[in-house]
């Protein structure tokens, strides 16, 4: 497939989004147990959550410019909530602007301090909007996660996608860059709440490397169901396409193929796991260490980066069965 | 139910590209809109359409056979294309079965080309909405054209009836017989989708005639060996 940087910009910035949102909450809850310190509602929650909300935007963006015109936006792109029945996509355009409002109702919350307990759960839990909000903007960022990756995971003739392993890997990449930036953003704004998000970013990243690896070793052996045989009906085990009927390319040629050599895909596929998995929980770790301010946001580039490799991987690995019908220019 | 298709015989096409040519025609100049054609007369040129025919050389030189093999949306039965749909563009007409874009709805995402195993649909760079052969719904629901031409033009342009037309769910029709008779065949029936559209096969019509049927045992003529009426009856002689 041809990998389109709307799509992996999209993918990427709102998974990260979605991530640091969780991990905002995470906190929230962790602090309601009074295993970690409370942070300030307006310097953390509501910037951290604006922070979120910017990424979604960008994301958001780069989602209009994945349409035919972006004018199709304002025009068309309503239609697309109508199909929730039978299309993923469709899901996925509910779920994103329905996560955005509970993220910017969030940071909102946080930022009017509304920290008046609503009620109070066996007399132990007191139960704020925030974190109602909060739980539910979660709840919310799980389906948008799960809505974007079924998209891809959906499509059975895709085999390469046609896997849960899809959806596990775009939650994980997720987490770990969210959880990553929520790393860098304590550091940002000197909370003592790295060592902790660093430590669950490193986590999900392991875990990320695991259902990717997997997912890759899959994709390694997987048998194609369709061959040239099935796709013209002639019974014969030597076919060769001598034309494909035309000479200049079409939307065929250029939406199915990426066009890069063999080399280039290892290349961007050793890139990815380096810079998505061994050098993040490396700064990571460093910061640990080291107590510095700036790895943790090192880390997040550097993994941000990689996430981008690994999307264009991820679309140049799927081999679509149509690719059967266009092997020869002429 | 109707369910309107072509059947395209492999054992007839020659490959001319007429129907290529006469669909791109048809179609542009249709009330759709054009299919965009970009840089015609440049060294990269591109655009839309909705039918091509390819060549594949089946064995190897000198056993080798060519397959012509012209490729257009299949209306499936089960189209894939279609749930996948977020605004409801792409739909299947209850009422003949034939898959198509609403242009109108279209918001150009393509992901009902990622859906589709055939590669058979393609985004106009124009228009920026998804395009795929009509089966020529203009044509052929057209009641104030005769009815001998209420066919796809790609089926009237066909110099050597390799395209048949009609409904394959009435097993009377034309296109039924051809299949039910000719062993038509779908594409990829390994994805379930259904094809309406058939394929026949290439065949070889081939006699069964052995040597003594083309050679008379006894022929008078013959110089090269003694006359076997001499060493009795012969087989030619037997009256049945």
């Amino acid at each position: 497939m041809h990998p389109a940087f709307s799509v992996i910009f999209l993918t990427t910035l709102i998974g990260a989004g979605q991530g640091l949102f969780m991990a905002l909450v995470t906190g929230q809850v962790y602090s309601l147990a009074n295993l970690l310190e409370p942070q300030d509602n307006v310097t953390f929650y509501a910037a951290g959550s604006a922070l979120a909300l910017v990424l979604l935007g960008f994301g958001l963006v780069a989602a209009v410019f994945h349409l035919g015109k972006p004018s199709y936006f304002l025009t068309r792109a309503w239609r697309g909530v109508t199909q929730w029945r039978t299309s993923w996509l469709s899901r996925e355009l509910i779920a994103l602007p329905a996560f955005m409002l509970l993220v910017f109702l969030y940071a909102v919350s946080h930022y009017a301090n509304l920290t008046n307990p609503l009620f109070v759960i066996k007399g132990q839990i007191p139960v704020d909007v925030t974190l109602l909000l909060g739980v539910i903007g979660s709840l919310a960022s799980l389906v948008l996660f799960v809505c974007t990756a079924m998209i891809y995971a959906s499509v059975r003739f895709l085999q390469e996608w046609h896997s849960p392993l899809t959806v596990a890997n775009f939650i994980l990449f997720g987490l770990a860059s969210g959880f990553t930036l929520a790393a860098a953003f304590s550091a940002w704004s000197d909370v003592a709440l790295v060592g902790f998000y660093g430590v669950w970013a490193v986590i999900f990243t392991v875990l990320a490397a695991i259902t990717r690896g997997f997912s890759m070793y899959r994709n390694g052996r997987i048998k194609h169901k369709s061959t040239l045989q099935t796709a013209i009906g002639v019974r014969h085990t030597k076919i060769r396409q001598r034309s494909m009927g035309f000479m200049g390319g079409s939307f065929n040629t250029r939406e199915f193929f990426h066009g890069a050599g063999a080399g280039s895909v290892a290349a961007v596929k050793l890139f990815f796991v380096v810079m998505v998995f061994l050098v993040p929980v490396a700064l990571l770790a460093a910061s640990n260490a080291l107590g510095s301010a700036y790895l943790p946001i090192l880390a997040f580039a550097v993994q941000y980066v990689g996430l981008m490799a690994e999307r264009w991987y991820f679309f140049a690995e799927a081999k679509h069965p149509q690719n059967l019908y266009y092997q020869s220019v002429a | 139910m109707t369910q309107l298709a072509l059947v395209i015989d492999l054992n007839v096409c020659v490959g001319c590209h007429a129907c290529v040519t006469s669909c791109k025609e048809w179609n542009t100049s249709g009330w759709a809109g054009t299919m965009v054609d970009q840089r015609p007369y440049d060294a990269d040129p591109t655009g839309t359409f909705f039918n091509r025919v390819q060549m594949f050389e089946v064995g190897e030189y000198p056993k080798t056979e060519t397959v012509h093999f012209p490729k257009s949306c299949l209306h499936c039965e089960e189209p894939p294309c279609v749930p996948v749909c977020p605004t409801g563009a792409s739909y299947k007409r209850e009422d003949n079965g034939v898959v198509l874009v609403d242009y109108d709805k279209c918001i150009g995402c393509k992901y009902c080309s990622w859906a589709c195993p055939y590669g058979m649909r393609e985004l106009d760079e124009q228009q920026k909405v998804m395009k795929k052969c009509t089966l020529c719904i203009d044509r052929i629901t057209d009641q104030d054209l005769p009815e001998r031409e209420r066919k796809p033009a790609c089926v009237l342009a066909c110099p050597t009836t390799a395209r048949l037309f009609g409904d394959v769910h009435d097993p009377d029709s034309e296109v039924s017989i051809a299949i039910r008779e000719n062993g038509g065949y779908q594409l990829m029936p390994e994805w379930g989708t259904q094809p309406a559209n058939h394929y026949l096969p290439r065949r070889k019509t081939r006699i069964q005639i052995f040597d003594d049927e083309l050679e008379r045992a006894d022929n008078p003529l013959k110089k090269e060996a003694p006359l076997p009426a001499a060493e009795g009856e012969t087989l030619d002689d037997v009256a049945y």
